[in-house]
Parts: C-alpha cells; sequence; structure tokens
C-alpha cells in the first residue's frame, strides 16, 4: 500500500513536471493529429464500399496506437534515462521508493498525457469527420490501457539500463520504428507482403491496434482472447524484466 | 558498544582495475560529527556510498546502525539522510514541492516551513530547481536529506565549488545538525573545513584510512612543532636561541628571526632565555601546522596531487 501511495505521489508530481514543459511531448500529441488530418483530406470518410464504416472510422485506433507507441516507448525512456543520466534516480534510490513503484509513477504520468492525445485525436475525428464509434465505451477503455500498459511494459525494458537520455533515445529508435511502420500504425498492414505481416505478430503493438480496431467497430473484448494475453503478457514481462534489473545508476 | 553507529572493516571495492577501496577500516560514534578527509580521488565517496547503502562493497564487512547496508537498504534509508555529491532534480521541480515529495516518500508530515527556513530557502518556495545558484541547491539536498529526522546524517563534498560565502552558510548548517544530536558524516577535500568542523577526522589516502583521531591530536602527534617568528632588535643572535633545549632551528630574515621548535612547551623558555641574555624583542607570532601538514607527514606527498 505504501509503495503505491508513493507511487501515485510521485505520479502527480511527474505529471504537473510535464504539463510544466509541454515542448517535451507537444510533437508526440501532434504528430497523429496531423496524419489524421493529412490522410483524412484524401480518403475523406465516406463508407467503404459494402462496407459500413469509413477511413477514419476504421484508422481510429491506428492513430490511437501512434499516440499510445510514441509515449510508452519514446517520452517513457528518454525521460527515465535523462533522469538517470543526471544522477536523479540516485536521489530517489537513497530514499524508500523502489523500482517498480518508480515506474509506475512513470506509467501513470505518461498515461495522463497519452489520454490527451487521444482525446485531441477524438474530438478532431468527431468535428472534422463525423467519426463513428459502434463498440462498448467501457472495454475500448479497456483495450486502450491493455495498450498502454503493453508499450509502457516494453518501454521499461531500456527505461531500466539506458545510461543516458542520448542512448536511450537510440534503443527506443530501434524498438519504435519497426512497430510503426510493420503493426498498421503509420502504414496499413494490407499493403506488406505476407513475411512482414508474420513478424509484426511478434510486435505488441500490433495486438494493440486489432484489439482497439475489433471494438471499434463493434466487436467485444471475448473475441481477442490472443490479443488480451500478449498485451497483457507484454506489461507483466517488462515489469518483471524492470524489478530485476531496474539501475539507479 | 551501543555507540558506535558505523563499522567497517577492512572494506575493499574496485571499479574494473581501478581501485577505490583497499581495506578501509573505520567505526563512527553516536552523535559524532566525523569527517573523511583526502584528495578528489581517495576513496571518501565510494566510502559513504557503501555506509549508505547506495553501493555494495566487494568483500569487508560493514554495519550502519546495525544493519547490513546493502540487505537492509530500504529500512537504512528511512534512517540516514543522505546529500550526494552528484545529484539533481528535475529542472522544473520546485523548491517547496520537492520537500512535500521527499516527505510522501519517506512516509512523514511534511516538515513544514521550518527546515526550508533552516536552510536559507524559506523564500524559495516557488523557485524552480534549475534557478537555484549552486549554495541553493546544496542546502536544498541537505533540506531533503533531513526531511525524516534521520539518526545519520551523511553529507558527501558538502561545500565543494561554492565561495566562501556559501561554505560559511553551510559550516552553521552542520553546526545545527550537530546540536540536535544526530551522527554526522561529511566528507571533504578541504582540510581546514574538516578541522573547523569535525569531532574526528580520517584521513583517507588510496582507498584506506591512514589516520583517524581528533584534529588536535593529529596534529599534536604528527606535527608536532610550531614556528616562531619573532620581531628582534639590539642585542639578539640567533645562536643564544639554539641553545634552547627544544629550538630545532633559527635563522634571521631582515629584522625577524624564525625559529622551529620542537612543540608549543617550547616557547616560553626561548623568550625567557632571549630576554634573560638582553635582547629586545618585538611583535612575535606562531605558525601552528595544521592538518594539511598532517596530511603531508602521514602520505609523504603534497596536498593537492591528486590521488588517481
Amino acid at each position: 500500500m505504501n509503495n503505491v501511495f508513493r507511487a501515485w505521489k510521485l505520479g502527480s508530481v511527474e505529471l504537473k513536471l510535464y504539463l510544466r514543459e509541454p515542448s517535451a511531448f507537444f510533437f508526440t500529441l501532434v504528430f497523429p493529429l496531423l496524419l489524421m488530418l493529412l490522410f483524412g483530406s484524401i480518403w475523406g470518410n465516406q463508407p467503404f464500399p459494402e462496407q459500413f464504416f469509413g477511413y477514419i472510422d476504421y484508422s481510429a485506433a491506428a492513430f490511437i496506437g501512434i499516440v499510445i507507441l510514441t509515449t510508452g516507448i519514446m517520452n517513457l525512456t528518454v525521460n527515465i534515462a535523462s533522469y538517470r543520466e543526471k544522477g536523479i534516480l540516485r536521489r530517489f534510490m537513497a530514499t524508500p521508493l523502489t523500482p517498480v513503484s518508480f515506474l509506475m509513477a512513470e506509467m501513470g504520468s505518461i498515461l495522463v498525457i497519452t489520454s490527451m492525445g487521444v482525446a485531441l485525436l477524438l474530438l478532431a475525428g468527431l468535428v472534422i469527420f463525423g467519426m463513428h464509434f459502434w463498440g462498448s465505451p467501457l472495454e475500448a477503455a479497456v483495450a486502450f490501457l491493455l495498450g498502454c500498459g503493453a508499450m509502457a511494459g516494453l518501454g521499461f525494458i531500456p527505461a531500466s539500463l539506458a545510461p543516458s537520455a542520448r542512448s536511450g533515445a537510440v534503443i527506443a529508435n530501434i524498438m519504435y520504428f519497426p512497430m510503426l511502420f510493420l503493426s498498421g500504425a503509420a502504414l496499413p498492414q494490407d499493403i506488406l507482403p505476407d513475411a512482414l505481416r508474420t513478424v509484426a505478430e511478434a510486435f505488441p503493438l500490433t495486438h494493440s491496434i486489432r484489439l482497439l480496431r475489433g471494438i471499434w467497430l463493434g466487436g467485444r473484448l471475448a473475441e481477442y482472447p490472443v490479443e488480451i494475453a500478449v498485451l497483457a503478457g507484454t506489461l507483466l514481462a517488462g515489469a518483471f524484466f524492470a524489478s530485476r534489473m531496474f539501475r539507479w545508476d | 558498544m551501543e555507540d558506535i553507529v558505523i563499522s567497517a572493516v577492512d572494506l575493499r571495492k574496485s571499479y574494473g582495475d581501478t581501485v577505490a577501496l583497499d581495506g578501509l577500516d573505520l567505526s563512527v560514534h553516536r552523535g559524532e560529527v566525523f569527517g573523511l578527509v583526502g584528495p578528489n580521488g581517495a576513496g571518501k565517496t565510494t566510502t559513504i556510498d557503501c555506509i549508505a547503502g547506495m553501493r555494495r562493497p566487494d568483500s569487508g564487512s560493514l554495519s550502519t546502525l546495525g544493519l547490513d547496508p546493502v540487505g537492509d537498504s530500504r529500512e537504512l534509508h528511512t534512517r540516514v539522510g543522505l546529500q550526494q555529491q552528484e545529484s539533481e532534480l528535475p529542472e522544473r521541480m520546485k523548491v517547496g514541492e520537492s520537500l512535500r515529495l521527499f516527505s510522501s516518500l519517506f512516509g512523514v508530515e511534511e516538515p513544514g516551513m521550518g527546515l526550508l527556513e533552516k536552510v536559507g530557502l524559506g523564500k524559495k518556495l516557488d523557485a524552480c530547481f534549475s534557478d537555484l545558484s549552486g549554495g541553493q541547491k546544496r542546502r536544498l539536498f541537505v533540506a531533503l536529506a533531513m526531511v525524516h529526522d534521520p539518526e545519520l546524517v551523511m553529507l558527501d563534498e558538502l561545500t565543494s565549488g561554492l565561495d566562501p560565502r556559501g561554505r560559511r552558510d553551510l559550516w552553521s548548517l552542520v553546526d545545527g545538525i550537530r546540536g540536535s544530536g544526530r551522527t554526522v558524516v561529511l566528507s571533504t577535500h578541504y582540510m581546514d573545513e574538516a578541522q573547523k568542523l569535525c569531532d574526528r577526522v580520517a584521513i583517507v589516502h588510496g582507498g584506506r584510512v591512514v589516520a583517524l583521531d581528533t584534529p588536535d591530536a593529529l596534529v599534536r602527534e604528527h606535527c608536532p612543532g610550531m614556528r616562531l617568528i619573532l620581531g628582534c632588535g639590539q642585542g639578539f643572535e640567533p645562536g643564544d636561541a639554539l641553545e634552547v633545549e627544544g629550538v630545532l632551528g633559527a635563522c634571521m630574515q631582515g629584522d625577524t628571526c624564525v625559529m622551529d621548535l620542537r612543540d608549543a612547551g617550547v616557547v616560553v623558555p626561548v623568550i625567557q632565555a632571549l630576554s634573560g641574555a638582553g635582547a629586545s624583542l618585538g611583535d612575535l607570532h606562531t605558525e601552528v601546522p595544521t592538518l594539511e601538514d598532517v596530511f603531508m607527514v602521514v602520505t609523504g606527498r603534497e596536498y593537492g596531487e591528486t590521488d588517481e
């Protein structure tokens, strides 16, 4: 309980620090929005032939996926690695804070930033393109949280070890770009060759986007046991890795 | 035994090929201000980090407040306050915010304004960390090390890089902590600082303690001699001084005579002998050795060379 309380206190301070310096995450939120505006202006949101949904309805999950990917892998890793580089983590090490509480705090504060990005997307989709949603809002929220958790779980791995912001950014990029292009986030997966699509099955983001899209278009969580297992497993594996390997300095 | 708060025996620690601790022994008593002095690279920070549970020594036995610093590090951190040499806070974190945050990390009530006022940051509550001066940052870290009212306060290179004013501010802060009955361990490469602040001092050199005692006792033991500088007029002969037991050397420098004495007890006999011989004497002052001289004697090297 104390660990949760500490994570809560630290997380709320971290969130304030983020909001005090919006330049750190501004691009994270604006990049997916720009993509939506660009492709939305090309394709519009008219229902596809013989389908009930249009381009924006279909791609909302992909844009949300980009936000989740960027905050979970990039922002989380670079922020923590820069704390390690500056000796801020050493200061926390001399308190009863545990690595897992620390990472919970970081994940929680980044979750709020991610939600802001998603809210921005939803607003633009609704107002500009008349986006539709056929699923259960509660189940969509669960799918969103699972995706955030899985991306943060992946981010925990470089975040636990990277000695500097620069090295953290390098490792984060190596994880970021394959997922951005192969998981159906920035590019539709149907244009990929089969081999690459098979590779992309190993990426948690692929499962996150498929789950979100399924719920978005009226599906139910119960129809996606594999996706849910992969996402929850990624979070648990990342947390387990961090609890063993996390370095304060 | 219960008044020993830190006991270290034969601590060893290497980083790759670099030996940081090479069989370091020391023990610290409850309530004292204990200084680790020596040049940069002597092993002071590694010693503090090991004692505070921030690093694991390669070998040796170590107990801090009766705990194993590595195995019981979380309990230890609730009872030790540590000010680290190389540490920072997020740039945009505010002073008051950091104090509240660290209070909740330690699970204690907010200490309120008293602590910040004590370290002279009472008016800086809403200042961002990055806007503080070097000395203010250092004082904030002392405050953060004290939020949970620790029994043992460890201050690593408290004043390095600060101007004289900043150093004096921190010295009075340490004097304030001393009065509160806590044990303080501080490291410094300023010998004058150690001499002024510390009840006992360990001189650290090449990863081990080469001398340990009160500053006065260290000086008496290793550098008992002193220098007497005497203005002199008519009828003075340096040879008269040399006849006095305990005068090791005497030479004239213009109108003054510089004499090396075996110890402080020789001053009075010298003056008596010289005035008895009819010499007229002028101003008198003495130069007493400092810890810096002790360092040179026990290590055989000039102080200030880095200890790499």
